[in-house]
């Protein structure tokens, strides 16, 4: 324990349930500063519900400390507060509204017109698109600037750890390229913004740990160096 | 480049023709005076509620059957305070909204925390019990009977009697609730609100405080429902539980689908051309409500998204 750096997010024993169906069972996994994190898994393993549950968006029991503190089980208003900032599955962009609408939302805990103006910089330096795009209506955005949009306006609450639920989903190979270069940038400047975990096969290619998920459950915790092929994943489905 | 600023100018234009009617029509009534001033004076009061309406639905996309109650409160609060213990109108007005809002803090505050067919079903009751307690609460209300000798607005002595003052009075106010509306939606709250609209998850996860926001449109809708109703009714002079029954909820909503949910000036648009309809169609005398279905079946299949939206749907217009 004492050699690596006490982590920033830890999750313990979190389940959550929709309804009367437990979809994620008594997870736990942990986050360190800086750290890019993959979470893999096939559909309905309880990825996205993982995320969620870590927000506190669905009905769920356990523990999430971030930073040290206890964060609030249902409250995700809180937990957006103290920097833990989701980017939802297929984007969660709000389409009638215009490209800097969506970015003033995601700022919408910031009453600093200057530290505003810097993050939007920030943004727009990362995804040059999005200043191309400003006034336009969000919902006429192609997928993969729906998808830049999604990340900039999380970009914009200044995350301290940023949550990223499927985001390559459903775009072209080269367009998941940019956002991930995007990302890699993102968490290697980390000065402010530590971009923590991220989902989805293609996030392997950034992650230095990636846990598996299956059925509900954490599975296992990999390093995705080791990984050579898809034979090396399938192992902890297929036994 | 020229070609492409006219086709962007004339689609403007074509956006703002509805409006322009609308406006237009308020004039000629004004001018015309006698039956046109009244139906036109009930289509600006109607405006007003269906801005209020447009506010928690349009902006903050949620449902409600209920709010003739609070134009029922605003109006009924108006009526017997000024009729029965002779209150200045004024008073009577502010008081009446007053009532609502405190009616709207309690009803909404368990009420919201419902989402969809809940939300809607929960309003719809309470629009039927306000009604059942203007009809049973004769020794207040009149019963089915009503109140009568309702005065006009005015200050002191200063009365707004004549039909063309009462339409322009109601023009101003009409103006105001929509200039409101519109730096309304332009402001944190609106987006906030239209946030809500697309996804309660992705704007909890901004740390945007749903309930209180979803709280909040419905209290300003209801101010706007209560503000509707006691103009109502110190318009007319007289007040009866059949005024704010469902039919006004079917006849705001047509207003609102009709002009454009979730547009600025969807509301007043709506609530002109609705008032209008029937009126235009009755010279066909026993086919006039076939005439008007009909009109209402063309609007909704030719302007799917209220004539407020009309501007976008022509050809090279920029999609909206």
């Amino acid at each position: 324990m004492s050699g690596r750096p006490t982590p920033i997010l830890e999750v313990k024993e979190l389940s959550a349930r929709y309804g009367s169906v437990e979809a994620l069972h008594a997870a736990t996994l942990s986050v360190e500063d800086g750290e890019f994190i993959a979470i893999l898994g096939p559909n309905g393993a309880g990825k996205s519900t993982l995320m969620r549950a870590v927000m506190g968006l669905v009905a769920n029991s356990g523990s999430v400390q971030f930073r040290g503190r206890a964060l609030p089980r249902a409250a995700p208003d809180v937990c957006a507060a103290h920097g833990v900032v989701l980017v939802p599955e297929g984007r969660g962009i709000f389409a009638p509204m215009s490209v800097a609408e969506n970015l003033e939302l995601g700022a919408y805990l910031l009453h600093d017109a200057t530290e505003f103006a810097r993050r939007r910089e920030r943004v727009f330096a990362l995804f040059p698109r999005l200043r191309e795009r400003l006034h336009q209506v969000a919902g006429l955005l192609s997928g993969g600037e729906q998808q830049m949009l999604a990340v900039g306006r999380a970009l914009m609450a200044g995350p301290q750890i940023l949550l990223l639920d499927e985001p390559s989903l459903g775009l072209a190979p080269r367009v998941t390229e940019d956002i991930l270069d995007a990302l890699a940038l993102l968490n290697k400047e980390g000065t402010d913004h530590r971009p923590g975990g991220a989902e989805g096969a293609l996030a392997l290619k950034l992650a230095r740990r990636a846990y598996l998920m299956s059925l509900g459950r954490m599975v296992a915790e990999i390093d995705p160096r080791t990984v050579t092929s898809y034979d090396d994943i399938a192992q902890y489905y297929l036994s | 480049m020229t070609t492409l600023r006219n086709i962007i100018s004339r689609n403007r234009l074509a956006a703002l023709a509805p409006l322009a009617i609308a406006l237009f029509a308020l004039a000629y009534a004004f001018l015309a005076g006698g039956y046109l001033v009244t139906v036109m004076s009930f289509a600006l009061i109607y405006a007003i509620f269906v801005t209020g309406l447009n506010l928690f639905m349009g902006y903050a996309g949620q449902v409600t059957f209920g709010h003739n109650a609070f134009a029922a409160l605003g109006g009924y609060g108006s009526a017997v305070l000024t009729s029965t213990y002779g209150w200045p109108p004024l008073a009577g007005l502010a008081a009446g909204i007053a009532l609502a809002l405190f009616a709207a803090l309690l009803v909404g505050y368990p009420t919201l925390r419902l989402k969809g067919h809940y939300l809607a079903m929960a309003t719809l009751a309470i629009g039927l019990i306000v009604y059942e307690i203007a009809v049973q609460w004769q020794a207040v209300t009149g019963g089915y009977m009503g109140l009568s000798g309702i005065p006009p607005i005015g200050i002191g002595r200063f009365e707004i009697i004549s039909d063309r003052m009462q339409l322009m009075f109601l023009a101003a106010v009409v103006a105001l609730t929509m200039w409101s509306a519109i730096r309304l939606r332009s402001s944190r709250f609106g987006r906030a609100l239209v946030a809500i609209a697309g996804s309660e998850d992705a704007a909890r996860a901004l740390g945007i405080d749903v309930a209180h926001y979803k709280l909040m449109a419905f209290l300003l809708s209801a101010g706007c429902a209560a503000l509707a109703g006691s103009l109502f009714v110190h318009v007319v002079g007289f007040v009866s539980p059949e005024v704010f029954g469902l039919h006004m909820v079917v006849l705001a909503f047509t207003m609102l689908y009709v002009g454009g949910i979730g547009t600025a000036a969807g509301p007043l648009i709506g609530a002109v051309i609705i008032s209008l309809l029937p009126e235009t169609f009755r010279a066909l005398k026993d086919y006039q409500d076939l005439a008007y279905g009909a009109g209402l079946i063309l609007l909704l299949i030719y302007a799917p998204k209220g004539l407020a939206s009309l501007g976008s749907l022509l050809p090279g217009s920029k999609n909206q």
